[in-house]
């Protein structure tokens, strides 16, 4: 028996953890050979996954690009000043000469009161009620555009303040009302995207999960055979939790290509329409950093969704 | 190297399959247990491979009492017993080369070693030459040996064979017997259920007979000192 016991010695230690190294590598790329002889099914797998990932990445991204958008019309804020009745167009084109020339205000565009009101018949039909007025109820508006300044918008609420000192000045109204609302609605969307990001990751993990537990069957006498020889449970789990993270990857790369291809077709549209806005914005992609995050999340994901599947289905395989 | 003290295997059927087993088998000896259909013998083999647990009693292999043996711990007590199943337990997407690599790749054994013991251990039961051939295109005495090799490759010090002739002519038999006897001078522990009766009558080598689950006759028992 002596002999025997000498025969029977374990490997030694280090080259056990080479060993354990060589057997990672190997189920590594031999989990990625048996993707491979399935092609059909794992695409469609890859491609679940990357649709599933592919619309809240793609929405982020649009989101992002609004954001740009919206941080480039902020500057274009307008300051209406409401003259007072008494002031006439003479006085109002003089204050408005005076203003052109302070430092934050780019451009100053005078409304004359009769000509608003000739405009305002036409165009709201109340053309004769108007008429029996004796006098024009419309005050003379000056509009400002002030000095674009992103890095400090205080500075126009400081020269709507200023503006509104002067005496012949009765209302200063600030037009970023719908700046604000643009915001609160992009802030309600990105709270959604949240959400649904939140739900399609787990659609993600249980479509992985799904086709692991398949897998696991598959290979069902396979489980049998290694447990009965002396496999321990992380030597079976092995080629499963791989599996799941080249689901991920290829699910990822596909939500990449998606998003990257999606967004390319919107570019060249997008830039025209600013053309004819005169805006410099342009279509922000997804980028190098927030491709290799989603390709990261993917294959977490898909590690997360093989682990949990494994972990149900692994315990039901005995021997016997 | 076994030990069973007043075993007892109920089934979850119900099935009483092992009543009160008390034996010992010293370490480096060979036995047969025989007994009929459904006399408990695969039942007796998978106990000591855990692979059923015993309901009452105490079973000692190897030095590691199996009957309260943590979950993770079986593994590790398994790869230190070769068996040959009844029903081979091959993986037919292998090839011959691969199944028999299996429990050395398990143990983490290195790339240049595996061959080295696989093939030394096919030389054994003379199918070296079918190495890369797939077990589904053997014939069943082949397969079973490729079971064989399997089961030794990792130099157990247990070997456990449950009817490894069961539909091998006798020419055949006789020769897988002879492996095991081989096994068994080199101090392997070596244990085969059979109902071939004929063939182990021929052998000199204690018998564990079984009967509707008890110990009928124990040959380690009877005076003479085998091992
Ligand atoms: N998994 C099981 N569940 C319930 N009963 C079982 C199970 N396995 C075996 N049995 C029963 O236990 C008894 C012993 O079975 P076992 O397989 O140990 O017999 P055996 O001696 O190996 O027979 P054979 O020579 O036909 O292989 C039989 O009556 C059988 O029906
Ligand atoms: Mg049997």
């Amino acid at each position: 028996m002596a002999e025997a016991q000498q025969q029977t010695g374990k490997p030694q230690l280090r080259t056990r953890i080479q060993a354990y190294g060589i057997n990672h590598l190997h189920v590594f790329f031999s989990s990625l050979g048996r993707i491979w002889r399935a092609p059909f099914a794992s695409l469609m797998t890859a491609s679940v996954i990357g649709i599933a990932l592919a619309l809240p990445a793609g929405f982020y991204t649009l989101l992002q690009n609004l954001q740009q958008l919206s941080g480039g019309w902020d500057g274009a804020a307008r300051i209406s000043l409401y003259l007072h009745n008494n002031v006439s167009l003479s006085q109002a084109e003089k204050f408005a000469k005076q203003l052109n020339t302070t430092p934050q205000i780019e451009k100053v565009r005078v409304i004359d009161k009769d000509a608003a009101l000739e405009e305002f018949k036409a165009l709201s039909g109340f053309g004769d009620a108007l008429d029996a007025l004796d006098s024009n109820p419309l005050p003379m508006v000056i509009v400002v555009t002030p000095v674009v300044d992103t890095e400090n918008p205080q500075r126009v609420e400081n020269l709507v303040e200023e503006l509104a000192n002067r005496p012949e000045v009765e209302l200063v109204q600030l037009d970023l009302q719908w700046v604000k609302r643009l915001y609160t609605i992009m802030n309600l969307v990105q709270r959604g995207l949240i959400v649904i990001a939140g739900m399609l990751a787990l659609a993600v993990i249980l479509v992985i999960g799904n086709t692991i537990r398949l897998d696991i069957q598959n290979r069902h006498s396979e489980i049998q055979v290694n447990k009965l020889i002396g496999a321990t449970n992380a030597f079976i789990r092995r080629p499963f939790l791989y599996t799941g993270f080249w689901y991920g990857l290829f699910g990822g790369l596909t939500a990449c290509v998606l998003v990257v291809t999606a967004l390319s077709l919107l570019q060249g549209p997008a830039k025209r329409l600013a053309g004819l806005y005169d805006s410099g914005f342009r279509v922000v992609n997804l980028g190098f950093g927030n491709s290799i995050l989603l390709i990261a999340i993917a294959i977490l994901l898909g590690y997360l969704g093989s682990w949990l599947a494994v972990g149900r289905h692994l315990r039901d395989i005995e021997p016997g | 190297m076994l030990q069973f003290t007043n075993i007892c295997k109920r089934y979850p059927s119900g099935q009483e399959a092992l009543a009160n087993i008390t034996f010992k088998m010293p370490t480096g000896s060979m036995a047969f247990l025989t007994g009929h259909s459904g006399a408990g013998k695969s039942t007796f083999l998978k106990l000591i491979t855990v692979i059923e647990k015993s309901t009452r009693g105490q079973l000692i292999v190897n030095g590691v009492n199996v009957s309260r043996i943590a979950r993770w711990r079986i593994p590790y007590l398994r790869r230190q017993i070769g068996v040959i199943f009844q029903d081979h337990q091959l993986l037919y997407d292998r090839t011959v080369f691969d199944n028999v690599a299996l429990p050395l790749v398990i143990a983490g054994y290195r790339h240049r070693e595996i061959g080295r013991r696989v093939r030394a251990a096919l030389d054994k039961v003379s199918l070296l030459h079918k190495e890369r051939a797939y077990p589904i295109t053997l014939s069943g005495g082949e397969q079973q040996r490729v079971g064989i090799a399997r089961a030794v490759v990792n130099k157990p010090a247990l070997l456990l064979a449950d009817e490894p002739t069961g539909n091998l002519d006798p020419e055949l038999s006789r020769e897988i017997m002879a492996l095991f006897q081989a096994f068994n001078q080199v101090g392997v522990t070596v244990l085969v259920a059979t109902h071939d009766i004929d063939l182990i009558n021929t052998l000199p080598y204690p018998k564990l007979t079984l009967k509707n689950g008890c110990l009928a006759y124990n040959g380690f028992a009877e005076g003479r000192h085998y091992g």
